[in-house]
């Protein structure tokens, strides 16, 4: 079963690129902004398409630009040179068509808000109707198994319950394509395993395009379907490395043989990119 | 018994509670003088301790000072009054006991001051203009309503400084050399061009009490509606939220505690604002009113007793913002 939906993936991606254009399409981007000691280069002609339903892992040191890579796509930064598409159009079109949820590191949960209240927020904003954002708020905090915390503050939850409710937050108006920065980097390995698994499971459920920051080797080889590895100074592409493992993979495939191979290219690819000088 | 174990301090009970025991024994077989050294600085050492305790001793030692220093103060008026009635000798005794009785001392005694309060506050009714619940309701409506015109005053002024950006640095200067002016000396200008305008009566008080009040309210509203961290503000850029949508979702609700800090001093300065007014426009009554009729008569004890009842009336507003605070810290999940 597991290489049919193996198979299956291969497949979709195939055919992907010829009948769907791509959700994010990046032609030589550069970002360069102004410090106090001279302008600094973010990020230096990136190409980089992403295909509906992939699970695409950046990757790489600090500064090496892959957040801020994330928030080019995300319209919160604005590049200075290139072109770049999301869903076919500019970011800022895609940011108004509200087509992607956006998963920061920490929860960034409103304090005054209980849970359903803030997994309401982006409807309230958007402008559903009450019942039906009742409804929504219902589904995703169960998606994220945390029904029955409807009516607590963010204050009463765990860290990582708190990460699960920004999760929701961001799945609670559906949108396509999820961006994730770091989402678990503030999180103990347990919990992180835990929620790593989860995301996956919410991913083949809803079939959406994922772009996800990470500095961790083993999350990003176990969550991607392409692992984009970054090096610093100034922030760019190393290496795209493919990493097709079942789309319900669990973490027991961290033992395999073929697991430690792609994390190997990784750790090898992090290590030439960074350059010490 | 336990002599070398234990040194001869005053308050062993501070640092070892433990030790209560055999601070009891000792007490005991000791001579009857330690004993009751020892059982002295328990006491105070327990007082300490208590959550009352401090209070009480703080309060305590503020009276004993404050009889020491009518004593003192008086002394000088009470010799020449024994001096006029024709006495040439006096105790000791005499003398203290005059200074803390005279009809106007220099500093009086706090009994007095209490003696006066329970006159003019439970045995006067509240009608007469020798209430001091007469005055008060005027002074505190003055300041209640001035409160309102400042605290708004204050929220709208926050409002477009956060949201219009040369408004900041054209209005902010402004804002601030207002509040350089003594407000002793601007008081009867405001008082006399509001005459001119034919507003008279409560609404220049107000104004007054406004002008104080206000700018706490502006200084914290703008940090508060300032206060949301940039992730908390690029969640609202991701959804394409609306600057009006932003201030009603995430600025309003984050800026609350800073509100409710600022209102407990603006509260207050409306308080004083409204005092500073009255004795200027002091043929309506209210607490600065009495402090005016006071001093020109040299009625010490009835000023005393109307700055304490001044007191109590700023300390029950700060208590009831505090209590507005509460009551939505609760609501909005900032009480844990």
């Amino acid at each position: 079963m597991n290489s049919a939906m193996a198979t299956d993936r291969v497949e979709a991606a195939r055919q992907a690129p010829a009948t769907t254009p791509p959700v994010i399409a990046a032609r030589d981007l550069s970002l360069t902004y102004e410090a106090t000691d001279g302008p600094v280069q973010a990020l230096s002609g990136i190409d980089l398409d992403i295909q509906r339903g992939e699970f695409v892992s950046l990757i790489g040191p600090s500064g090496c630009g892959k957040t801020t890579l994330l928030r080019v796509i995300a319209d919160l930064e604005t590049a200075s040179a290139g072109s770049i598409t999301v869903n076919g159009v500019s970011p800022q079109e895609a940011r108004l068509n509200r087509s992607y949820g956006y998963v920061f590191q920490a929860p960034a949960l409103y304090p005054w808000r209980s849970i359903a209240g803030n997994v309401g927020l982006p409807l309230e904003i958007m402008g559903y109707p009450k019942a039906e954002r009742r409804e929504r708020v219902e589904k995703n905090l169960a998606l994220v198994n945390l029904t029955g915390f409807e009516r607590k503050f963010p204050w009463q939850l765990s860290g990582g319950m708190q990460q699960r409710a920004s999760i929701a937050r961001a799945l609670s108006f559906d949108p396509d394509l999820l961006l994730m920065d770091e989402p678990f980097g503030a999180l103990d390995e347990i919990v992180r395993d835990k929620l790593n698994e989860q995301l996956l499971r919410l991913w083949d459920l809803t079939r959406k395009t994922v772009v996800f920051v990470t500095h961790s080797i083993p999350e990003a080889v176990f969550l991607s379907t392409r692992i984009v590895v970054m090096s610093p100074r100034p922030g760019r592409i190393h290496e795209t490395i493919p990493c097709d493992f079942p789309r319900d993979r669990t973490l027991d495939i961290r033992e395999t043989p073929e697991f430690l191979e792609i994390a190997n290219r990784v750790r090898h690819g992090l290590r030439e990119g960074h350059s010490y000088e | 018994m336990t002599e070398s174990k234990r040194p001869p301090s005053d308050f062993p009970d501070i640092f070892s509670r433990g030790e209560k025991g055999a601070a009891m024994a000792d007490a005991a077989t000791l001579p009857a003088m330690r004993a009751r050294r020892g059982g002295a600085s328990r006491f105070f050492a327990a007082l300490w301790r208590g959550a009352v305790g401090p209070i009480v001793v703080v309060c305590a030692a503020i009276v004993a000072l404050w009889y020491l220093g009518a004593v003192l103060m008086n002394a000088d008026l009470q010799r020449s009054a024994f001096e006029n009635a024709g006495r040439k000798s006096w105790t000791t005794a005499e003398l203290v006991a005059g200074t803390l009785s005279q009809e106007r001392p220099k500093l009086p005694a706090p009994h007095q001051v209490a003696q006066e309060l329970w006159k003019t506050v439970v045995d006067t009714p509240a009608t007469s203009k020798r209430s001091l619940v007469y005055h008060g309701g005027v002074t505190l409506s003055a300041t209640l309503l001035g409160f309102l015109f400042g605290a708004g005053l204050g929220v709208g002024l926050a409002v477009l400084i956060v949201h219009v950006k040369s408004l900041e640095r054209s209005l902010m200067p402004w804002i601030i050399s207002s509040q350089t002016i003594p407000i002793i000396a601007l008081a009867p200008m405001i008082v006399i061009i509001l005459n001119q305008l034919d507003i008279t009566g409560i609404v220049p008080k107000a104004a007054i009490a406004a002008y104080l009040s206000f700018f706490p309210v502006t200084v914290g509203m703008v940090k508060g509606l300032r206060s949301p961290d940039p992730l908390q503000l690029d969640l609202m850029r991701t959804y394409s939220a609306s600057q009006a949508q932003t201030f009603w979702s995430l600025r309003l609700p984050a800026c609350v505690p800073f509100l409710f800090a600022s209102l407990r001093v603006g509260v207050a300065a409306a308080l004083v604002g409204t005092v500073v007014a009255e004795l200027t426009q002091s043929a309506d009554g209210g607490f600065g009113a009495r402090l005016l009729a006071g001093s020109y008569y040299g009625q010490t004890i009835q000023i005393w007793a109307a700055i304490f009842a001044a007191a109590a009336c700023a300390c029950a507003l700060i208590a009831a913002v505090a209590l507005a605070d509460r009551i939505v810290a609760r609501r909005m999940g900032y009480a844990r």
